[in-house]
């Protein structure tokens, strides 16, 4: 078998089996927390014996193991159980929650991604000179804000003063693409700047890192222009960390975005999660845990599967 | 008076402090350089690193690496001057004009791009030809350059073919586009000998069949001797000398060229192997991990203050005899034994005393040494370690080596780059003295140096040798170098010894193939050397 295939099946395999460690520590996490899933469910009204049958009720007196298999096989079946505080359906409240978590990280990536790789061209390109300064500046400041900062500056702006676009970001079911994207500007434009930094950045250190090569010199020397020379030859060869940070803000995006959701009031995973931590819902904390960790470990994934394709010598061997 | 396709005059190059001035004393890397070129010759430049060779051969593109900057004269390429044209106006020239051949093709290509898409790079952004044209252009180059399966060899990347390939691949990229001048940056030094001259042959060829005209820079004079039609000496950054090429070669006007001429005639009276080796190599087979066998079935004697040279091209194994003698890689068979004694196989189960009886001097000086030690240091730490001399004792002995390796006793106080590569190989040698070693493997010792300070080091090695009575395994692929200096030769190729033997003998004829191949292709001096020897092998291959 090419040893690309090897290299790639190998990250798989170990992603599936850190995503299973993962299960483990979550579902040990929850376990080692003082009192249990009764207790917190009855409150102030548990008495021993109602403790008792509530706990047998919900099959908390079987072994630890056992009830970690169950829950993990409910997982891979898309049965996330039920929360504890409302006994709603945690699959469809998660269902629901990541679509949006889903739209509002694809709107920003769409808008943070290119503009990231762009400046951190237009950086190497005037490297030390007033634009390179600048966009550093800029982007600097961006992410050296608090993300609440930008989100009410921007809200102030474009929601109060010139009243172009809505200044929460409630998003239904029933609404059309058009109306989704209108809500989503605004928290899409905080985190976009919130991530800029970081990917640009790392462009700019990555293909600087890779100018001084020989071949640069070779395509300078064929009288290619100064951005095409960066663009068609450095940029490939500098590839594998600027996919890294890139998706490392992707994981962000998806993962850790609680304080623009509350902002905004935006309906997504991030709030979902950390209102069911503050009720010690057990259950929607566990599905969300393990939902974040694979997000993380996919995207990861996803980079070391880019970083080995776009090595000549793996994709092409002799 | 003929029409000059490139006139340089009054050459000046400098290198500005980061303030951009250029009026400060040594920041001149070039001066008053004049030369002129007719359309179709070749204008060789030879010297020694740092001479300004390639500074002046970037200059005819108006480049400059870094903060190099032309700062006198004029460049005159096809009637126009390009030290007046600016970014855009220097743009449409390179590569279309003028073109480049990097020394090094395995830095010089773009890793992740095909090379077919590499070579028509240049002639597609000057919109010379529609894709289809050029592809079919660069595959008749190809063929010129007698590259294998000249159709497919562009769909490929460039670590999927050989160094002597690539190199001609990239002779052909600057062809592409039919320019007038293609600059030769040192193409075949990185290269074997028998790679090279193929090589400079096909160059050759192509030369004379496209009628381009070329600046070939090299440090080999005997190179330029095959190649060019005039010659031009440098040194630091000055012109010593011009003039055709049978003239500089034959009748040369300066002492420097004279002695660029007389590089590598260092005589060695060779001395009889005695009965009783220091070092001995039994059947000695070496690979790393899975890999095929590396060293197969060596077997090897080196006398007692004598010189066993060990040649080869490059992947021979040469290297991997010097693993395994130093204990680095452990044999999979066979034996090693030092003064009658097997030695163990690591590095880490032998005693004291049979690591300081061998010691070992690499090629690269500079990362051979710890930067921030100084010289007094580095040399001390031998002493140090096997002897335990401390104090004034231990600065006496210091400075006793380094007035043996012909350093100033005041240098010894700077760090190694503040030294130059020959000074830094000095220090390296003395480092190895320090143990009082009865063997030294000296690993391509001169072959990152240049040829007059190459000399000087296998004359200092030789005097060494007089002197202190130490052993050289004198790892080469120069065969000029091993007759300067060997007793007896091995002659290495795909880790088999192919002819081992006195110097005389393995030296002299009758020869099996591959030393034949590896004599016959050391360039010589004499203008013509380059079509005799093809026509010889070429009667051969027929007469077989």
């Amino acid at each position: 078998m090419p040893r690309v295939l090897v290299l790639v099946a190998q990250r798989i395999a170990l992603g599936c089996l850190l995503l299973l460690t993962i299960s483990i520590l979550i579902f040990a996490g929850t376990e080692i927390l003082p009192g249990d899933v009764a207790e917190a469910i009855l409150g102030r009204t548990a008495t021993p014996e109602n403790l008792e049958n509530l706990r047998r009720e919900l099959g908390l007196n079987e072994p630890t193991y056992v009830r970690y298999f169950q829950w993990l096989c409910g997982m891979f079946q898309g049965d996330l159980g039920s929360a504890l505080s409302s006994g709603a359906d945690i699959s469809e409240a998660v269902g629901y929650r990541l679509k949006n978590t889903l739209f509002l990280a694809a709107f920003a990536s769409v808008l943070s991604i290119p503009l990231a790789i762009l400046l951190g061209l237009i950086a190497v390109r005037y490297k030390n000179r007033f634009f390179d300064k600048l966009i550093s500046a800029l982007t600097l400041a961006a992410i050296s804000l608090p993300e609440f900062f930008i989100g009410y500056v921007l809200i102030l702006l474009f929601g109060v003063q010139l009243a172009w676009l809505p200044t929460v970001s409630i998003v239904g079911e029933d609404m059309s693409i058009g109306q989704r994207l209108t809500v989503t500007i605004l928290p899409g434009v905080t985190l976009s700047l919130v991530v800029l930094a970081h990917m640009m950045r790392m462009t700019r250190a990555a293909i600087l890192n890779v100018i001084e090569a020989a071949y640069i010199e070779t395509a300078e020397l064929k009288g290619l222009g100064k951005f095409s020379v960066i663009y068609k030859h450095a940029l490939p060869n500098a590839l594998s960390p600027i996919v890294n940070v890139v998706t490392l803000n992707m994981a962000y995006l998806i993962v850790g975005v609680v304080v623009v959701e509350v902002v905004f009031v935006y309906p997504g995973m991030g709030q979902y999660f950390v209102d069911h931590v503050a009720k010690r819902d057990v259950p929607v904390v566990q599905a969300c845990g393990l939902i974040f960790a694979a997000i993380y470990i996919l995207l990861n994934l996803v980079a070391d599967i880019i970083s080995i394709l776009s090595n000549p010598r793996l994709a092409h061997p002799k | 008076m003929p029409e000059y396709l490139l006139e340089i005059r009054n050459l000046q190059v400098s290198v500005p402090d980061m303030r951009g001035n250029h009026q400060l004393p040594g920041a001149v890397i070039v001066r008053d350089v004049s030369a002129s070129l007719e359309k179709g010759k070749v204008l060789g430049l030879i010297g020694e690193s740092g001479a300004g060779k390639s500074t002046i051969g970037l200059s005819s593109l108006g480049y400059g690496r870094g903060r190099v900057t032309i700062t006198g004269g004029e460049i005159i390429l096809n009637g126009r001057n390009i030290l007046h044209q600016d970014r855009a106006g220097l743009n449409a020239m390179r590569g279309k004009e003028v073109c480049y051949v990097a020394q090094s093709a395995a830095a010089g290509f773009n890793p992740s791009k095909r090379l077919i898409d590499q070579t028509i790079e240049a002639t597609l952004k000057h919109k010379l030809m529609s894709r289809r044209e050029a592809i079919a252009r660069a595959k008749d180059i190809y063929r010129a350059l007698s590259l294998p399966e000249a159709d497919r060899i562009g769909d490929r990347y460039p670590h999927q073919v050989s160094g002597g390939q690539l190199q001609r691949v990239m002779t052909a990229m600057a062809l592409c586009s039919n320019p007038d001048l293609i600059i030769f940056d040192e193409p075949t030094t990185a290269l074997d000998v028998t790679t090279q001259i193929d090589v400079l042959a096909s160059i050759k060829a192509v030369i004379k069949r496209f009628g381009v005209a070329a600046i070939y820079i090299t440090h080999d004079l005997a190179v330029v001797a095959q190649i060019a039609d005039q010659i031009m000496v440098l040194k630091d950054g000055c012109m010593v000398e011009i003039g055709t090429t049978r003239q500089v070669i034959e009748a040369p006007r300066e002492k420097y060229t004279k002695a660029l001429l007389s590089i590598r005639s260092i005589e060695h009276e060779e001395q009889a192997p005695d009965d009783d080796p220091i070092l001995q190599l039994e059947n000695v087979t070496a690979s790393y991990g899975s890999t095929p066998t590396v060293l197969n079935e060596v077997s090897c004697e080196l006398s007692r203050g004598q010189t066993l040279a060990l040649v080869g091209e490059s992947g021979s194994g040469k290297s991997t005899l010097a693993r395994v003698v130093t204990g680095l890689l452990a044999p999979d068979t066979g034996v090693v034994s030092f003064n009658g004694q097997p030695l163990s196989a690591l590095i880490a189960q032998r005693s004291k005393d049979e690591l300081r009886r061998i010691q070992m001097i690499n090629q690269m000086a500079d990362t051979a040494m710890n930067p921030r030690h100084t010289v007094r240091k580095i040399i001390a730490r031998p002493i140090q370690f096997y002897f335990g001399k401390q104090g004034s004792a231990l600065s006496q002995e210091v400075e006793l080596l380094i007035e043996k390796i012909g350093l100033e006793t005041d240098q010894a106080d700077r760090y190694p780059a503040e030294l130059s590569g020959g000074q830094r190989q000095r220090v390296c040698i003395a480092r190895a003295l320090a143990a009082r070693p009865d063997v030294i493997i000296c690993d391509e010792v001169t072959s990152a140096l240049d040829p007059l300070v190459g000399d000087e080091i296998i004359r200092l090695l030789l005097n060494l040798q007089k002197e202190e009575s130490i052993a050289f395994l004198f790892i080469t692929h120069d065969l000029a170098t091993v007759k300067s200096i060997a007793d007896s030769v091995a002659v290495m190729h795909k880790g088999k010894l192919v002819r081992y033997g006195v110097k005389s003998k393995v030296l002299s004829p009758p020869f099996d193939d591959y030393t034949d191949l590896l004599l016959s292709s050391i360039p010589e001096m004499t203008p013509g050397w380059l079509e005799t020897i093809l026509a010889n092998r070429k009667m051969e291959a027929a007469g077989h």
